[in-house]
């Protein structure tokens, strides 16, 4: 009897596992057909107007490289306060603060960024696309220096502070690097989650269809690009989002597998 | 002349109401081994910890009386009355520590024996290589690494990371050395190299040494203190202590009656 339910639940389990997955393969193989079939070398080498995506592609990861020289300095500061600094209610208070953040919608983030950018600047702009991404890659930065400082053994900041050197040196000089790998996994996997945001930017940045480097203007933004693409009437516009969408997990799928593979050699 | 005297010692950690230390006497003899001994709980580490103020890095603690320290020169001074931040640097560069489990820092092996150095404003290359060599030389770890100084200490065995931590400690030419159980996470061989290293230091430093094993003490210290519960029970030469002790507890002890 016991030996049946067992193999029910099994039954059940992997009946499950093979649901998720089966999904998810949809989802990529209807990706690489439709993408792939409208994919061509020229698409790196035009911009939009032209029929490319070269510019939204180097928009895109402008307004990710931007909002990281934002997120990744706040982030890893917070992070380190918390940890290392940070004592009781107060440090516990920025760590729970962080944690809501991490799941605020980023919709709403998105809107956040458009009432105090937005407006008061009169008209979407690249600076304001980034700060909205910054603001999604804040909080798991923090959690993520946060927790791999704590994974540092208390010995190797007491053996710092023993020859003689200050608390903010051995933090800088010790420990950081002792968490060094781990916390460069997890920004990368910040990153990989930022340049495949929408929302934060469908009001913020907008798009463009013309290559620029002009942050005070609307910017080009390969995933807002998609869904104005995909909302277009005519097939060709369709099939270019399929394109977009197709390049654009194929970069997120490289950023998170080197994160993991960092992480696998260095440890 | 002792080159660290505790005076009247009491230390209570932080939301506790008892002390973990009461009273204490002892004097740290200069180029000598002092060994402290005693069943868990007894205070040992926690008195370590205070030589060189290692506590401070949790805040919170009291500390009564006085731990007076003597230098090279006969200038003395109370440990306990550090408070500015040059001053705890200072400290640290004369009382240097090895801890219970080896502690490499995630750099190169020349890096880690260098850190010390560079902390105390040392920055002419060929200095610090030299310093870097005699630590090494010192420490007897010289010949095992000589020819890969820019690779990680990580990669070092056990007892050569606790030997490149004693090196990179020796570095700065302390005056104290604190060993906070240095052994008990080492094979039987790396823990005779250390010991030997440890009694060859002597010649150029004062030595405190906590330890569980009281083999260990008996093999390498000249004077032992026994501990208890936050009192020191008694302390003489390590062979008057293990031989002919005047308290009944510290026979107890030493013989296996309980500890």
């Amino acid at each position: 009897m016991r030996l049946l339910v067992n193999k029910i639940f099994l039954a059940l389990s992997i009946f499950s596992a093979l649901i998720g997955l089966a999904f998810l393969a949809w989802i990529l193989i209807t990706l690489f057909l439709k993408g792939l079939s409208s994919f061509h070398f020229s698409l790196f080498l035009n911009d939009l107007v032209d029929g490319g995506l070269r510019n939204l592609i180097i928009g895109q990861f402008i307004l990710a490289g931007l909002a990281s020289a934002i997120g990744i300095p706040l982030g890893m500061a917070a992070g380190i306060y918390i940890q290392e600094y940070g004592q009781g209610r107060y440090a516990a208070a920025i760590r729970d603060l962080s944690d809501i953040m991490m799941s605020a919608p980023s919709i709403v983030i998105g809107a956040f960024v458009y009432a105090i950018i937005v407006v008061p600047m009169g008209g979407t702009s690249g600076y304001a696309g980034a700060v909205a991404l910054a603001i999604m890659m804040i909080p798991v930065v923090i959690n993520t220096t946060d927790s791999m400082l704590s994974l540092v053994p208390r010995e190797l900041r007491e053996a710092g502070i023993a020859l003689g050197a200050s608390k903010y040196k051995v933090i800088i000089d010790i420990v950081i690097k002792a968490a060094k790998v781990g916390i460069m996994t997890g920004i990368l996997l910040a990153f990989a989650r930022i340049i495949g945001e929408t929302a934060p930017l469908l009001f913020t940045s907008e798009t463009s269809n013309y290559f620029s480097l002009d942050l005070t203007e609307s910017f080009p933004s390969l995933t807002v690009s998609i869904y104005d693409l995909a909302n277009e009437p005519e097939e060709s516009s369709r099939d270019l989002a399929w394109a977009a969408s197709f390049i654009l997990t194929v970069l997120v799928l490289i950023i998170n597998l080197s994160g993991r593979f960092i992480t696998r050699n260095k440890k | 002349m002792p080159v660290l005297n505790i005076k009247k010692f009491s230390f209570t950690y932080p939301g506790v109401d008892h002390p973990s230390l009461k009273n204490i006497n002892l004097p740290i003899k200069r180029n000598a081994i002092t060994a402290l001994i005693g069943p868990s709980g007894c205070g040992k580490s926690t008195l370590l910890r205070s030589m060189n103020r290692i506590h401070d890095l949790y805040p919170g603690n009291k500390y009564d009386g006085k731990i007076e320290f003597i230098d090279s020169n006969k200038n003395v001074s109370n440990i306990l009355d550090i408070k500015k931040e040059n001053e705890f640097i200072e400290l640290r560069q004369k009382i240097g520590m090895i801890f219970q489990k080896p502690t490499p820092f995630p750099m190169s092996i020349f890096d880690n024996v260098a850190y010390g150095l560079k902390i105390a404003g040392i920055k002419n290359k060929t200095e610090l290589a030299d310093r870097v060599e005699a630590a090494l030389k010192g420490s007897a770890l010289w010949k095992e690494v000589h020819d890969r100084l820019d690779k990680s200490a990580m990669g070092l065995s056990g007892g050569q990371q606790q030997r490149l931590c004693i090196a990179r400690a020796v570095a700065v030419k302390p005056e104290v050395l604190l060993f906070d159980e240095p052994t008990s996470a080492l094979d039987p061989i790396s823990t005779g190299a250390i010991e030997e290293l440890i009694v060859e230091l002597k010649k150029d430093v004062s030595i405190a040494i906590v330890t569980h094993n009281m083999q260990q003490a008996s093999r390498i210290s000249d004077y032992t203190a026994f501990m208890y519960l936050g009192d020191l029970i008694e302390f003489d030469k390590t062979e008057t202590i293990f031989l002919n002790p005047k308290e009944q507890k510290t026979e107890d002890y030493i013989t296996g009656r309980f500890g």
